[in-house]
């Protein structure tokens, strides 16, 4: 049985050629979705900004329009309501997102958003009869909110900061400059998607980009791991065709490992359900970024940064008495 | 590298069976996990809330409360300290002591500068008590003098014990009130320095939760004042040492004025019961403990043919007239219940009072049928990514492919194993966390795949390709699941119910797949290289 290889044997492709053009292309991309995120901004969830989130349920399909006048007249302010399919089958669903409410005189910032629950639960019992049901609802208040922003970040931040080390311990701070610039450029780049299409950022979200990170410097670590060892090996050979020829060697791997990871998300993205979408969405989009920068983005940056070449001498630090 | 002694194919199987042995209960329904056998656990994995339908609440105590109660009686027993006892004069201030919240700091102005000193002792003896019980190693407060001034502040820890106590206390109500059986299908645990979460499966109505929980719990009966009108205390002006009270709203509009000091309090009510009227209706029936018993009796002795106010949480829910003495030490609560508020009432005032308030910060909710489908969905997911990456892996790989797609299985099945044994809970992230690990478990047989392929291009043997390529392979699978591992911890870390779920999945995932992506598929492609001795392999 001849044996599936999506990539020839004994490529050589020269990727570090193609530096400059992938330099140009992920600097537009980063730009571009710094800007992104400055003026569009992300559309944060309910985990992050606080209020409410209710998914509705009825026998009977639920008209989108009369939802949002209900939700609307209650003056709760920014409500979006959303059209999703319904589980049992027949019948309709959506989800309602109230903004966070403001504390007032008769209720304090958290128990305002408990208050905006009860009334657009009584809104739309009246609207849609006694058969409506709530199978999910979510209430996050103020305090909860601003400290999952916090954590959210630290939470990024020290991840990098972790790959940074674990890279410098094991290979050289040239190897970690390079494929932190690489995570950085992922992660930026994921949060410009979510700015562009202004899917709900929640905290599934960030566990998403964690595991981006996760993913993206494994395959980074792959090629790097390579690199080492053929500058072993081939102690005389100008460092570009090396770092082509250990991108060349490990591509076949990379592929393949990216599109069995795909297949997995994809089948999650598909069957997964609702509430799993904008999580797998996020990892899919990851993927694909994080197997481009590995290659077009961390070997390359290992031509500007250099390297040590010989690495046949022991560690100075061994050397001295 | 190849070979494997007796002892290591046995380890590997042990391990393996193990995995089995512990992932088998949940295959099972919980009538055939019951009648299985002893040595099969019965340990099984736990279904988040997300995936069983429930309700999660996160509370926040608030301990400030507790603190500035425990100041405010400190700040009358100060001044009371103050007046002639004995043959100890009286220590004249200059005005009441005041109390700084911010700062937990009571301070007294002495009028006359030589008494001072007198002054300080009798703050610093009074602040003494119950610094031993506290197991502090120190005062709970201290006291510091600066001319006339004294200021008196709680330390640190003593506040800090204090919260703590408040938490521990409000987790043994909420339980009494929510878990009244102790069937412990409700998880109650604190979080951090003053948050509890409340987790109950099943229940998706936090509403009902919430209506048990955030009651303070507060019951106390008062001496009921008929000489002032209602009238009068909704116009707002009552004579001191009197207070109104609404009904409740079972029992209609209007207010009652009472003694402020209560007769009898809740923290002297032994036992509380919901039982049927004898009339037709509901009644709650209470004891007493011996104290209870005691004040009761002499209160209702005195004031026979009065009224006395029977208060939860500020609210009257019966005011009885006294017909005649109550000595028994017990006592019934009649008026128009519904069957609901009685044997919430009683459940009420059994749990006795919360020391602080809880505020309810968030909640989330999910119903039974939700969650039922998003286990579907799951497994599906799970099922047709599985299917799909092991037919990718035989179509690429061929023979190899099949032991990868083995060590896959065993993979899952470890998983499955290691989250039963340990407890843990599977949330629908942590399938997402299954389904992803499955794409990325064959990375390493990946890496050590294609590393032959490059050997056998390279003209080597079979075995010494196979040998050299798990060899080789080794640095790039450490490092790349070192760090999805590192991501995973931090994951965990970041906290929350559902993430927590998807990392604990990652992280079990990611040592399982070395284990059977390096360990397990070295030991197949060995016994068949070893065995059979081909000239050349398929990969």
């Amino acid at each position: 049985m001849a044996l599936l290889k999506l990539v020839p044997e004994n490529t050589s492709i020269p990727f570090t050629s193609m530096r400059l053009v992938a330099a140009v292309a992920s600097a537009a991309l980063v730009v571009a979705s710094i800007a992104a995120v400055a003026t569009l901004g992300l559309n944060f969830g309910v985990d992050f900004r606080g209020g409410v989130t209710l998914e509705v349920s009825d026998d009977a399909p639920i008209d989108l329009g009369e939802v949002r006048r209900a939700v609307g007249a209650l003056g709760l302010g920014e409500a979006k309501v959303q059209e999703i399919a319904d589980s049992s089958g027949e019948g309709g669903g959506v989800v309602v997102f109230i903004e966070q409410q403001e504390a007032s005189e008769e209720a304090d910032g958290e128990a305002a958003q408990f208050a905006a629950l009860t009334k657009v639960k009584a809104a739309l019992t009246d609207l849609l009869g006694d058969g409506v049901d709530f199978p999910r609802e979510e209430v996050v208040g103020p305090t909860v909110s601003g400290e999952l922003i916090q954590k959210g970040v630290i939470a990024v931040v020290l991840a990098i900061g972790m790959m940074l080390a674990y890279i410098w311990l094991r290979f050289e701070w040239q190897f970690s400059i390079g494929a932190i610039i690489a995570l950085v450029h992922d992660v930026i780049i994921t949060l410009g998607m979510f700015a562009v299409t202004q899917l709900d950022f929640t905290l599934a979200i960030i566990a998403a980009i964690l595991t981006i990170v996760g993913y993206s410097m494994n395959d980074t670590v792959v090629v790097y791991d390579r690199v080492r060892e053929n500058l072993r090996k081939y102690k005389k050979k100008e460092l570009q065709a090396l770092v082509d020829l250990s991108i060349n060697e490990t591509l076949s791997r990379t592929v393949m490992t990216s599109l069995t990871t795909l297949i997995a998300l994809l089948s999650l993205y598909l069957l997964g359900g609702e509430v799993l979408r904008g999580f797998t969405f996020a990892m899919i989009w990851g993927v694909l970024i994080g197997t481009y920068s590995s290659v077009f983005v961390a070997a390359p940056l290992l031509l500007v940064t250099g390297v040590k070449r010989d690495w046949s001498t022991a560690a100075p630090v061994a050397a001295t008495p | 590298m190849l070979q494997f002694n007796r002892w290591q194919v046995g380890g590997v199987a042990l391990l393996l069976f193990f995995g089995a042995l512990f992932a088998f209960p949940n295959f099972l329904s919980e009538e055939q996990a019951a009648s299985m056998p002893g040595f099969v656990p019965q340990t099984r994995v736990n279904l988040g809330l997300d995936l069983r339908g429930g309700s999660y609440l996160l509370l926040k105590v608030e301990t400030d409360e507790v603190i500035d109660n425990r100041m405010a009686g400190l700040r009358r027993e100060l001044q009371r300290e103050m007046r002639p006892r004995g043959d100890r004069p009286r220590i004249a201030l200059q005005s009441l002591p005041t109390y700084n919240q911010e700062t937990t700091t009571i301070t007294l102005r002495v009028r006359d500068a030589s008494q001072v000193e007198d002054a300080a002792d009798r703050v610093r003896d009074l602040t003494r008590e119950g610094a031993l019980s506290l197991g502090l190693g120190g005062r709970p407060y201290t006291v510091s003098v600066d001319g006339a001034r004294i200021d008196v502040a709680m330390t640190p820890e003593a506040q800090r014990y204090y919260g703590d106590e408040a938490v521990k206390d409000s987790i043994e109500v909420v339980r009494r009130r929510i878990d009244p059986v102790g069937n412990k299908e409700v998880a109650i645990q604190p979080q951090g320095a003053d948050r509890i979460i409340v987790q109950a499966p099943g229940d998706n109505d936090p509403e009902r939760l919430k209506a048990l929980i955030n009651r303070t719990g507060q019951l106390n009966f008062h001496h009921v004042d008929t000489s002032i009108s209602p009238q009068d205390a909704e116009t707002g002006v009552l004579p001191p040492g009197r207070v109104s009270f609404p009904y409740a709203e079972y029992e209609g509009a209007g207010s009652l004025v009472v003694h402020e000091e209560p007769e009898v309090t809740g923290d002297m009510v032994e036992n509380a019961s919901a039982e049927p009227n004898p009339d037709g209706g509901f009644q709650i029936s209470f004891q007493f403990d011996g104290r209870g018993a005691r004040r009761f009796a002499d209160f209702t002795r005195e004031n026979v043919g009065e009224l006395f106010a029977i208060v939860l949480d500020g609210e009257i829910i019966s005011a009885p007239r006294i017909q005649s003495p109550i000595t028994g030490g017990s006592g019934r609560i009649t008026g128009q219940f519904t069957p609901e508020e009685v044997s919430r009432t009683a459940t009420l005032i059994r749990s006795g009072a919360l020391p602080a308030t809880l505020t309810t910060i968030e909640q989330r909710s999910v119903g039974a049928e939700l969650g039922a489908d998003s286990v579907r969905a799951g497994a599906i997911a799970l099922i047709v990514g599985f299917v799909g990456v092991i037919i990718y892996m035989v179509v690429s790989y061929g023979r190899f492919g099949v032991y990868a797609d083995l060590a896959l299985l065993a993979n899952v099945v470890l998983i499955a194993g290691a989250l039963s044994l340990f407890g843990s809970t599977l949330t629908l992230p942590g399938i997402a966390g299954i389904v992803l690990t499955i794409g990325m478990a064959v990375d390493a047989n990946v890496l050590i795949f294609e590393r032959i392929r490059e050997e056998i291009a390279g003209g080597k043997a079979p075995i010494v390709a196979v040998e050299t390529g798990y060899k080789k392979a080794w640095s790039a699978i450490l490092d790349a699941n070192v760090t999805t591992f590192l991501a995973a911890m931090i994951m965990f870390q970041l906290g929350a119910g559902p993430v927590r779920g998807f990392a604990v999945t990652l992280a079990i995932g990611v040592v399982t797949s070395v284990f059977t992506a390096f360990v397990l598929t070295r030991l197949l492609a060995g016994s068949y290289l070893l065995g059979s001795r081909p000239k050349a392999i398929a990969l």
